[in-house]
């Protein structure tokens, strides 16, 4: 790496000059190492029948996309809940960022659908991806969890009385109220 | 008799020492003497990416070293805090753009010197712009930045039949960066020293503080701003997203961290800690940024003239404790996705994508079964989830010149399963597609000898 590029870069420079004359290339996107990254991870998604993903911009854009997961086993089985994924360009330096779409009554998930999940956040690493993602979010509908509280309320139904968090589960559901919020029905 | 010295000669002295005279560590083509000034005036081209604390050192300490043409592109404007180290800045330039206010103020102090100011995002500018500079220099703090600057300059990079890098296609980087009493400064060639996204593993995680500790039990004042600013503000602004720039959003963060850190007795949320935590911003020492913009400035003088050898290929500078610095050569990673050559592949024009897939299969260097295949961010085919492949299943047909729009050579990147003792991993590989008998490719083994 020992050279002196100054006559490279003259070299260049004219032979920039006689080419700004003819037409200049055309350019298309550039694609990012996070891009490509999750290209990977989307060819390799192995999901579990109760998950589906989906890509409202199309097959060219996949940075952006939907999960929606439907229970099949615990207190929220029947439901339908969807998720968006954001994927940064230094991506999988960076978790994606994971909202959901459905208003639902979780300990874990809170009316704005800030999703509490360790790996999303505090315990992301870059070994995981995409499929780890949606496994961790297919668990707290199977296993939502008390001590990692995002909805209060929830939380301490749950902890306190199942059987109430159970029937509370199921009006919420069913698209009624649970003390003053109303739930849309997902079911 | 000797006349006067005029200013034009004492403001090059020293760098006539470094020009001029032959010396033991010179590049080994180096030919000093005043035709090489000259020429690094004519010809050295450099893009300043970042005019803040950084970037103005760069432009001042690259204009004092004999470079004349100069860009710089920022898309921020000045604020109040920025006054203390980035001295080009006076208290009437608040709000004004900093590539714009930089890139004047240098040019009236050092005469001689052109600096065009881009005010704008590096995202904004086409592949072409860049394409036009010698050696890019960068002031940046983030690594979303370093990377794209990266891609774009190993994207002009090619390589010949062997997967030798060519040289003049090689766009050198200098990269500074601190933080507080410490710094970095590195080289990068693509091609040659690692680039990048090499060693993007060299930064660590960000911290992220679990959402259900900022909605349940802060404990320190920068839970406070976090929960203010990733929870509070969607519960009230239903929709709006937030936005760091602006200074009505950050005070509305700062006064409900001020209400919460209250609610449970918790010290010290100030308005410049809820900026530092919401931008992730670490205290910037100007001395530090001065160190750092003279060790990557002498290196860009050094790629340019030859002067002397170049940084191999990382300084780290840490002044907290006295003052220690040392040079790590990192390797470069020679499957690269960004910088490396990939693997070669020479086809006919008429070759459809689904030929293609099956190509890969068979060929000795990828031996890949299943490829899901991409071309600049657009899907090819993806054999998985379905409703991608059903989705791109149509393209398997069409050749994959018209796919990629019929240029001569691009590149593709491929998605699949090898067997490796026995065992099937995946693995994404970069594929330099070239097609054989199209306008324009003759040349590609031999360019470089025009």
């Amino acid at each position: 790496m020992t050279r002196d590029m100054i006559r490279l870069f003259k070299v260049k420079e004219k032979q920039r000059e006689l080419a700004e004359n003819a037409n200049g290339a055309s350019h298309v996107k550039k694609q990012s190492a996070g891009e490509l990254r999750l290209h990977k991870d989307i060819s390799e998604l192995n999901l579990p029948k109760s998950c589906n993903i989906s890509f409202p911009n199309g097959k060219d854009e996949l940075m952006n996309f939907e999960v929606t997961i439907r229970p099949d086993e615990g207190f929220y089985s029947g439901g339908t809940f969807s998720f968006t994924f954001q994927v940064a360009p230094i991506y999988p330096h960076e978790a994606p960022k994971v909202k959901c779409k459905t208003k639902v009554y979780h300990p874990n998930i809170d009316l704005e659908g800030n999703v509490c999940l360790n790996i999303l956040r505090e315990d992301w690493k870059p070994v995981l991806n995409i499929n780890t993602v949606i496994y961790g979010l297919y668990h707290l509908f199977t296993e939502p969890n008390y001590e990692d509280p995002l909805n209060h309320d929830a939380a301490a139904v749950l902890r306190d009385n199942p059987k109430m968090f159970e029937s509370n589960v199921r009006r919420a559901m069913a698209g009624g109220y649970v003390g003053q919020t109303l739930f849309p029905r997902c079911i | 008799m000797a006349a006067e010295p005029t200013a034009q000669e004492s403001r090059s002295r020293d760098l006539d020492k470094l020009l001029l005279r032959p010396g033991n560590l010179v590049g080994p083509n180096f030919e000093p003497g005043p035709a090489l000034r000259d020429d690094l005036k004519e010809y050295g081209r450099v893009l300043v990416v970042g005019a803040g604390g950084l970037g103005c050192e760069l432009l001042k300490d690259l204009a004092l070293s004999g470079f004349r043409k100069l860009e710089v592109i920022d898309m921020d404007r000045i604020e109040v805090s920025n006054l203390n180290r980035q001295f080009l800045f006076r208290l009437e330039d608040v709000g004004k753009p900093k590539a714009e206010v930089a890139a004047k103020r240098v040019m009236e102090r050092v005469s001689g010197v052109n600096i065009v100011p881009h005010f704008c995002r590096i995202e904004d500018k086409e592949l072409e712009f860049y394409s036009k500079f010698s050696i890019i220099a960068l002031g940046l703090d983030s690594i979303e930045a370093r990377s794209y600057i990266n891609s774009v300059a190993c994207s002009f990079l090619e390589y010949d039949s062997d997967d030798s890098a060519l040289e003049e296609t090689s766009k050198p980087m200098v990269d500074g960066g601190t933080e507080g009493f410490q710094g970095h400064a590195r080289v990068i060639v693509p091609g040659v020293t690692p680039c990048f996204e090499c060693t993007i593993w060299l930064f660590p995680p960000q911290v992220k503080f679990p959402l259900c500790t900022l909605a349940e039990t802060p404990r320190t004042a920068a839970h406070c701003i976090e929960y203010a600013h990733l929870i509070k503000w969607d519960e009230v602004h239903s929709g709006k997203a937030f936005d760091p720039d602006d200074p009505e959003h950050m005070k509305w963060v700062y006064n409900e961290a001020t209400k919460r850190a209250e609610l449970f007795g918790i010290p010290g949320v100030t308005y410049s800690l809820t900026q530092g935590v919401v931008k992730n911003i670490i205290p910037a020492i100007a001395s530090t940024n001065a160190i750092i913009s003279a060790a990557c400035v002498l290196e860009t003088l050094k790629i340019a003239s030859g002067c002397s050898k170049t940084l191999s290929n990382y300084l780290t500078y840490n002044g907290a404790e006295g003052l220690h610095t040392e040079v790590t050569e990192f390797v470069k990673d020679k499957d690269c996705l960004v910088c490396g050559p990939g693997v070669l592949i020479q086809l006919d024009t008429s070759i459809t994508l689904e030929k293609f897939i099956d190509l890969l299969k068979e060929h000795p260097k990828l031996l890949l079964s299943k490829a899901s295949i991409t071309h600049r961010g657009k899907s090819l085919y993806m054999q998985a989830p379905p409703v991608l492949e059903e989705m791109t299943r149509s393209n398997l047909s069409i050749p994959l010149f018209d796919l990629i729009g019929k240029i001569p050579k691009d590149v593709v990147h491929a998605i699949g399963t090898t067997t490796k003792n026995d065992k099937k991993t995946s693995c994404l590989r970069k594929l330099r597609v070239v097609f054989k008998g199209v306008d324009g490719i003759a040349d590609m083994d031999t360019a470089g000898e025009t």
